[in-house]
């Protein structure tokens, strides 16, 4: 049985709506699982609430429905066993690189002296190379560079969790590229579990182990889990030679094209209480393997070929 | 740029100079008219009647005599010419003081204006009884004054900017309080001060701190109520408790608009301190205006409202110099 250190049950959202009782539910009845040391991203079209069950999970949103825990325990707040990469790098802009990582590590570890709150800093920055930058404020960074100040700064609160909110979207390709590896090369050496929002299909296939598929808001669902079984290490320029590898990618493509839509809202949501009551298993989002999936039919094409 | 501050700095100078040069001539000219007494036709008909030619009349007028001084010289019944053989008017007991007096009663000269001016910056700490102190003590106690008051009202704006700009509840229950004193002049408060206090010099400290509080007040529950949403969540996933939260994330980022605020009040105090003395009296630049003017000395009374024009500016430039250190960027 696989340790699984992040569970949501029935999460659901809902904003009061424009007319009365008809409330804008943008999702509901999601539940998933996070094994240790897994690194999970979540694609869905805008407005199908990725960010939202991400700020759920970081403890700055709070769900209308459902629960979730990280190691047993209910998320009921931030807390300093998760650390968080935001959207827009978010780094103090009064404080130097360095100084941004250090106020991170002394809040996590508070007794210690502030040689070792400046080495363990130090050693995050270096793993992000950063080591050039370490004095210089972030509006002297590029956008890139401020980003890996933000990853340093969640890796080195050495949480078991860290949740990502689009952290690459404002960078343009190349620069986002360099930093996929950067990422890669941090998680390989921390193994942390990651759960990570993204809109790039290839960033996601080349990061994840499952990538989550949220079908379009209103209503919207986690509605597959894409299983990535390509081997690690990976590197950009290979893995697109990988075997299976556009298989995936055309199934994802295929499923932001036309199923997100076409799932939309399809399954109605089961109220908390009734599930309560009734004790209902919780059901997950199956697991779906495009490179075994299309091996198969494949092989089935043959046979009756 | 460097070019341009040259240019610009030229330009200023050339300005002042022009200044400078209107000013000289406008005083200068007017010195000159102002010596001669203007007779009214009745009343060179009444020295006329009295034996004293029109010549002799003209003549004492440009000298600056007055026409009460005419008419008792015209009482002497000797001619001009006469009483010049005799020594002039001085030696029957006529001073042409009423010319000299016309002469300094008139705006003074900017070379007037410069010459008391070297004389209080050379000695600026004399002290030569109650209401004769250089202009150097007469600023000390205004900037004591103001600096006091200025101070006082940080300890308790900040603290309750901080209060209002946290809490939305406190913000909305205090805001009318702020709206309907902010408008109130702080000298409308001098009475209310003077009658509570029994003290002028308190009185006029607590006129400074009344003034400067609200736009403290105000900027700092700004700039407190605007701290980025997305840095406030880095504190909480922090778990930085209140406090530090204040302390380390929402008061270095309303640093900038907390110091924007208090280099408002301290022109704002700067600019009442002064009103505020010329009513309470005593020591201080305020007052020292408006002594100089009851004694007609506009000369002193011009170089002490330049000296204000120019600490007013070091103060500001004092809390601008602040102020760099605390901003940032985005």
């Amino acid at each position: 049985m696989p340790h699984y250190i992040v569970k949501a049950d029935l999460l659901g959202k809902t904003f009061p709506g424009a007319k009365r009782n008809e409330p804008n539910v943008v999702f509901e009845n999601v539940n998933f699982r996070l094994e240790k040391g897994e690194f999970v991203t979540c694609i869905g079209h805008s407005g199908c609430g990725k960010s939202t069950i991400l700020n759920i999970l970081a403890g700055l949103d709070t769900p209308t429905s459902g629960c979730v825990f990280t190691d047993g325990k209910l998320i009921d707040g931030p807390g300093l066993d998760r650390a968080v990469v935001f959207q827009n790098h978010s780094l103090l802009p009064w404080l130097s690189a360095l100084r941004n990582v250090s106020l991170a590590v002394k809040a996590k570890w508070p007794e210690w002296s502030d040689a070792e709150v400046h080495e363990h800093a130090l050693k995050y920055l270096e793993m992000a190379s950063l080591t050039q930058a370490l004095d210089l404020k972030p509006h002297a960074l590029s956008g890139g560079m401020r980003q890996r100040v933000g990853i340093a700064r969640a890796f080195a609160l050495e949480t078991d969790v860290l949740l990502m909110d689009e952290p690459f979207g404002a960078l343009d390709a190349l620069t986002r590229g360099a930093i996929q590896d950067e990422l890669i090369k941090i998680w390989t050496e921390t193994r942390k579990t990651v759960f990570m929002i993204t809109h790039d299909v290839d960033e996601a296939i080349l990061l994840s182990d499952r990538i989550f598929l949220m079908t379009n808001g209103p209503q919207a669902r986690i509605a597959e889990a894409v299983v990535i079984d390509i081997p690690r290490p990976r590197d950009r320029g290979e893995i697109i030679h990988q075997p299976g590898y556009y298989d995936i990618r055309n199934h994802i493509i295929d499923f932001l094209v036309k199923r997100s839509k076409e799932l939309s809202g399809s399954v109605r949501a089961v109220p908390l209480s009734e599930v309560q009551t009734e004790n209902e298993e919780l059901v997950y989002p199956p697991d779906v393997n495009p490179i075994a999936d299309a091996r198969k039919s494949r092989r089935r094409t043959l046979q009756s070929a | 740029m460097t070019t341009r501050n040259l240019h610009a700095g030229l330009l200023s100078l050339t300005l002042l100079i022009a200044f400078l040069a209107v000013w000289h001539v406008l005083t200068t000219s007017a010195s000159h008219t102002a010596a001669a007494t203007k007779l009214s036709s009745n009343q060179i008909e009444t020295l006329e009647q009295k034996g004293m030619p029109k010549a002799d009349i003209d003549a004492y007028a440009t000298e600056g005599l007055t026409f009460p001084q005419l008419d008792q010289i015209a009482g002497l019944g000797l001619s001009r010419e006469e009483i010049d053989a005799a020594g002039g008017i001085q030696s029957f007991g006529f001073t042409t003081g009423g010319a000299a007096e016309e002469a300094e009663t008139g705006f003074p000269s900017p070379a007037q204006v410069w010459r008391e001016a070297k004389e209080q910056i050379f000695d600026p700490f004399y002290d030569r009884g109650p209401n004769d102190k250089g202009i150097g003590i007469q600023l000390q106690y205004s900037l004591a004054r103001v600096l006091t008051g200025f101070l006082l009202a940080i300890t308790v704006a900040v603290p309750l900017g901080f209060l209002i700009g946290m809490s939305p509840l406190w913000s909305s229950a205090i805001n009318p309080y702020v709206q309907v004193l902010k408008p109130i002049s702080p000298l409308a408060w001098l009475p209310v001060a003077l009658y509570l206090i029994k003290d002028s010099e308190q009185a006029s400290v607590f006129v400074i701190f009344i003034c400067s509080v609200w736009p403290m007040l105000i900027n700092t529950a700004f700039g407190v109520a605007n701290v980025k949403g997305d840095w406030l969540n880095i504190a909480k996933t922090l778990e930085m408790s209140k406090l530090k939260t204040a302390f380390r994330v929402i008061l270095p980022a309303a640093a900038p608009t907390i110091l924007t605020g208090m280099r408002i009040s301290i022109g704002i105090a700067w600019l009442v301190i002064v009103a505020a003395e010329m009513v309470i009296g005593g020591v201080g630049v305020g007052y020292f205006v408006w002594n100089e003017w009851n004694g007609l000395n506009l000369a002193s009374m011009i170089f002490a409202i330049v000296i204000i024009g120019l600490v007013g500016l070091i103060l500001d430039l004092a809390l601008g110099q602040a102020l760099r250190l605390v901003e940032y960027k985005e």
